[in-house]
């Protein structure tokens, strides 16, 4: 510390950052140090020099705070305001909640899970550059949680499916699909981990979930998602700088690294593109007024920006992501397949399906015209049919799951979009089944992983689903009411058709609004205005 | 042909001045439109000047308060205390 009393000439962001990653970090003596980071090589990733580290945004803490703060101060009073001014009814039409639930129920438990996983992550590494980057981004992903939960309170005063989001998250099908991806990386290495959180997903895939989800949230009037979302968002660029930089840092260490890392990378993009099929079914069928369609953003998020980061990284030996070409394949047919999925299982899930207007599958001719009217319009139209004869179809038999996504199996082959794609392993006298050739090599490279996958639809056969009064051996035992009791879903309230919940006798009875945003589609069902 | 680059902010009006700047220092920027969103795109390379930005804003300006209003960006990132970069390098 300097005596005299000039006041002391300021640094540059550069020389802050390199006292505070360099000159606060230290080599332990009492202990050696491979006792004190036990978990930084098993994985055969090799690190020669740490200080090689450069984190190019170079945010040093009191920034940290400073403007972390202020994005505070500017979320909380948006919520305020929209609360006070009850904004939920300021929504396009109340079917928009519904991917506001799948949203909140579905990613904001990972953000809580990402504050865990940086917080273990950061621990584990021994350069300090890289450990204060996983402390900034664990506190970042704890702040997202919270302000997400803010919104999810808010929503349940008025809207079913939010009420137990964290319980339901450990148990319900649909939600396990997010979880198990985000459990997968936090129980790989630290190394592990932040490719597949930083990199693959933060870096190359993020946008697809933040950018036309948020743009669409804004779109559809719902000023609290917008804002949280941007919030988050605006961290999220730290937090995708830090995926390319801790890539490009392995990369340049070791050649050893390069097939570690692509591997990796391969395995990643696959897990994260998978777990993206909840979001392009949000866009194309969830959002009522639509911003692009999930085709266009694959194109444009992935194909365009994620081709440039790849051409980019060709320099170290890194090529495009395997099964890129196959995504590619289905990118006018996941979100199609995926809104069947839930169509057929609503009832059993904390959020409505719907049939989607005539305007909706004009739009959805129109963006996918060499797919929908051709492969999915029919079969929403029979089952329009068969709703307005009074015989909405709920399916009443369990999905078989990929081993891996944990998604129904009911993705269809790369070049056939009419027939299922279905891939099988076997192991220690076990089989087991896929969706892809890609969720299929990611169990062969690691079956003995895999094969402790908690996979929803076998332990409800297990009997593993029951609360503890249920009895299976009484006469009129019901094992899907059971179910649902023990995943905390109200039957009549949470899921099945939208145009029969109290979500929408609500919405019109406290709004005096069209359930369908203002478009041409009459009232239907049973749902009367109040007077 | 070089790839692009881009960088997105929250459409207010502190990115206001910070987006002219940009349209001003990178004449072959594309600057795009989106609800609540504008996102900037650039082939190979983009740069972000203080100096630009705290003409228009008649005051003191780190870069690093990007960070308030961004939304997401790609590339490469070399940040100084006068300039923000993003570039492609292949």
């Amino acid at each position: 510390m300097s005596t005299n009393n000039a006041a002391p000439k300021k640094l540059s962001i550069k020389d802050n950052y390199a006292m505070l990653t360099r000159g606060l970090g230290w080599d332990t003596t009492y202990q050696p140090m491979d006792k004190v980071f036990p978990y930084d090589k098993f994985e055969g990733i090799k690190v020669h020099d740490w200080d090689k580290w450069e984190d190019p945004f170079r945010l040093t803490m009191d920034a940290y705070w400073k403007y972390q703060g202020e994005k505070e101060r500017k979320l909380y009073a948006i919520i305020d305001a929209f609360q006070q001014n009850n904004g939920q009814f300021n929504v396009t039409d109340p079917r928009y909640i519904n991917a506001l639930k799948l949203f909140l129920t579905g990613v904001s438990p990972l953000e809580y899970a990402a504050h865990r996983g940086f917080a273990l992550a950061g621990r584990n590494f021994r350069g300090a550059g890289a450990r204060i980057a996983c402390q900034m981004q664990a506190i970042d992903e704890l702040r997202h949680a919270q302000t997400q939960v803010h919104t999810i309170s808010h929503y349940n005063k008025f809207f079913n499916g939010f009420h137990d989001f964290k319980y339901m998250h450990d148990r319900v099908w649909y939600l396990s699909v997010p979880k198990s991806y985000f459990e997968d990386a936090m129980s790989a290495g630290p190394f592990e981990f932040v490719t597949a959180i930083s990199f693959s997903f933060e870096y190359v895939l993020t946008n697809l979930l933040f950018m036309p989800f948020m743009s669409g949230a804004a779109f559809n009037g719902d000023m609290a998602t917008v804002t949280f979302g941007f919030s988050a968002q605006s961290d999220e660029s730290r937090h995708m700088t830090l995926g390319l930089e801790v890539v490009k840092f392995l990369l340049e260490q070791d050649p050893d690294n390069v097939p570690i890392i692509q591997k990796w990378v391969d395995k990643w993009f696959w897990r994260g593109y998978r777990l993206l099929t909840l979001v392009a079914m949000m866009m194309d069928y969830m959002l009522p007024k639509r911003i692009m369609s999930w085709q266009e953003a694959w194109e444009t998020y992935f194909e365009k920006n994620g081709g440039a980061l790849f051409h980019d990284l060709e320099r170290y030996g890194i090529r495009m992501p395997r099964y890129h070409d196959v995504a590619m394949k289905e990118k006018d047919r996941i979100s199609h397949e995926a809104w069947g999925i839930f169509y057929n299982y609503t009832h059993a899930a904390a959020l409505h399906t719907w049939i989607p207007s005539d305007d909706e599958m004009k739009w959805l001719g129109e963006k996918y015209p060499n797919t929908f009217d051709k492969l999915y319009r029919p079969r929403l139209e029979y089952w329009r049919e068969q709703q307005q004869a009074g015989n909405r179809f709920y399916n009443n038999t369990l999905p078989m799951l990929c081993q891996l996504c944990q998604i129904p199996m009911a993705f269809t082959e790369p070049d056939d979009p009419t027939k299922i794609c279905y891939r099988e392993s076997d192991y220690l006298g076990n089989k087991y089944h896929f969706c892809s050739d890609g969720c299929k090599d990611i169990f062969d490279n690691e079956p003995e992983k895999y094969v402790q996958a908690w996979l929803p639809v076998h332990q409800i056969y297990q009997g593993n689903c029951f609360e503890k009064d249920a009895d299976p051996t009484a006469a009129d035992f019901n094992p899907l009411a059971e179910v649902m009791r023990y995943y905390h879903i109200n039957v009549g309230e949470d899921g099945h058709e939208f145009e029969d919940s109290p979500d929408r006798k609500n919405w019109l009875r406290w709004t005096g609004k069209p359930s369908h945003g203002g478009e041409k589609t009459p009232e239907t069902g049973h749902a009367e205005k109040a007077t | 042909m070089a790839d692009s680059v881009f960088i997105a902010f929250q459409t207010n009006e502190d990115s206001r001045p910070i987006i002219e700047a940009i349209e001003a220092d990178n004449p072959h920027a594309v600057i795009n439109a989106f609800p609540a969103m504008v996102k900037i795109d650039a082939i190979g390379r983009l740069v972000i000047k203080r100096e630009s930005i705290e003409a228009r804003i008649g005051r003191d300006f780190d870069l690093r308060e990007l960070q308030l209003n961004l939304i997401s960006l790609s590339g490469n990132i070399d940040e100084t205390d006068d300039e923000f970069i993003l570039e492609w390098k292949a």
